[in-house]
């Protein structure tokens, strides 16, 4: 049964990777194209004029084409796995919601988990933009964000499910979101900032880089929502209908 | 007129019976630590941490690795 769910999720996954591909493709290579150009442009300045190129391991045009491809895939894979989890976890516990309506409530709330409240902290950042010496710190503070953010979004959640009974599930729902901002707005206040970014950046080409950059999560993890909903409702009508012969007349 | 009475018994899909937590701990404990690991190759293998060594990782999913918001290099 799990496994079954675990198995749709990550073929809805790789489904999902190939849409955010072809979104990554036109919305955000461009300024990959663009960041890769000005850190050359800035290396060949900075006196590196005669010091030989360092040699490209993977190209180019792999990397924006297979290997961006291969990339959002097997992310995809994996997010739809974890996806199919909280499915299995969620489904016929949150209130009276159908299989599809809990498909898209996990991939709302998993993407801001998951993709908003970290990158509104630490945003996503084009090649050239941060610097070398402080990937470790970077790295460090932008997944400590990210778990900390999926962790408190479970607990949500959770704090939702244990006061719906005594609030509704409306108001529940709500004080536990409140929750959830709230302890992410300390979150905020309390971990550093970054400023790394070069001085003659473009400041557009950065924005759009980061607003592509969500773009291409929202594409994923709609897809994902939408794609395993729709399974998750053919399978729940398909084993109904077995189980109550007379009824699945109705669907003929 | 006769499908009517159909429409009257016919099944909603209704909420599914939860699958009992001692059965989704095993998958969740195994599957979801082995798609952590998938989300880690693809997000941090060789920028700040290394498991297999080299670069090739990191340069092959690159582009997917910026573009997805994780911090590359
Ligand atoms: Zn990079």
């Amino acid at each position: 049964m799990v496994g079954n769910l675990l198995l749709r999720g990550m073929m809805v996954g790789v489904l999902a990777g190939l849409l955010a591909f072809c979104f990554a493709k036109v919305f955000g290579e461009p300024y990959v194209d663009y960041a890769i150009a000005f850190e050359e442009h800035a290396s060949h300045a900075a006196g590196a004029a005669g010091a030989p190129e360092k040699p490209e391991i993977v190209s180019r045009a792999t990397q924006a084409g297979v290997g961006l491809f291969a990339g959002l895939a097997i992310y995809g894979a994996a997010v739809g796995g974890l996806f199919a989890l909280a499915f299995a976890f969620a489904n016929g516990r949150l209130g009276r919601m159908g299989p599809r309506s809990v498909a898209a409530l996990i991939a709302t709330l998993g993407f801001v988990a998951v993709v908003l409240v970290p990158q509104l902290k630490y945003p996503a950042n084009p090649p050239a933009v941060g610097s070398a010496d402080t990937i470790m710190a970077r790295t460090e503070l932008f997944f400590a964000m990210l778990t900390f953010s999926v962790v408190l979004m479970i607990a949500a959640v959770m704090l939702a499910r244990r006061f719906a009974g005594r609030l509704g599930d409306w108001n529940a729902a709500t004080a536990a979101g409140l929750v959830y901002l709230g302890v992410v707005a300390v979150m905020f206040a309390a971990l550093p900032d970054i400023e790394e970014i070069p001085a003659s950046f473009s400041p557009v080409a950065l924005w759009n880089f980061r607003i592509a950059s969500i773009g291409v999560q929202a594409v994923l993890w709609s897809s994902v929502g939408l794609l395993f909903g729709a399974v998750a409702e053919y399978a729940a009508r398909t084993s109904d209908a077995s189980r109550h012969p007379s009824g699945a007349a109705a669907f003929r | 007129m006769t499908n009517a009475a159909y429409v009257t018994t016919a099944p909603t899909t209704a909420r599914a019976e939860p699958i009992p937590v001692s059965a989704i701990l095993p998958w969740a404990a195994f599957g979801g630590l082995m798609l952590l690991l998938t989300v880690y190759f693809v997000g941090a293998e060789e920028g700040a941490t290394s498991l297999i060594g080299g670069s090739f990782v990191h340069e092959f999913v690159h582009d997917g690795r910026h573009l997805l918001g994780f911090p590359c290099h």
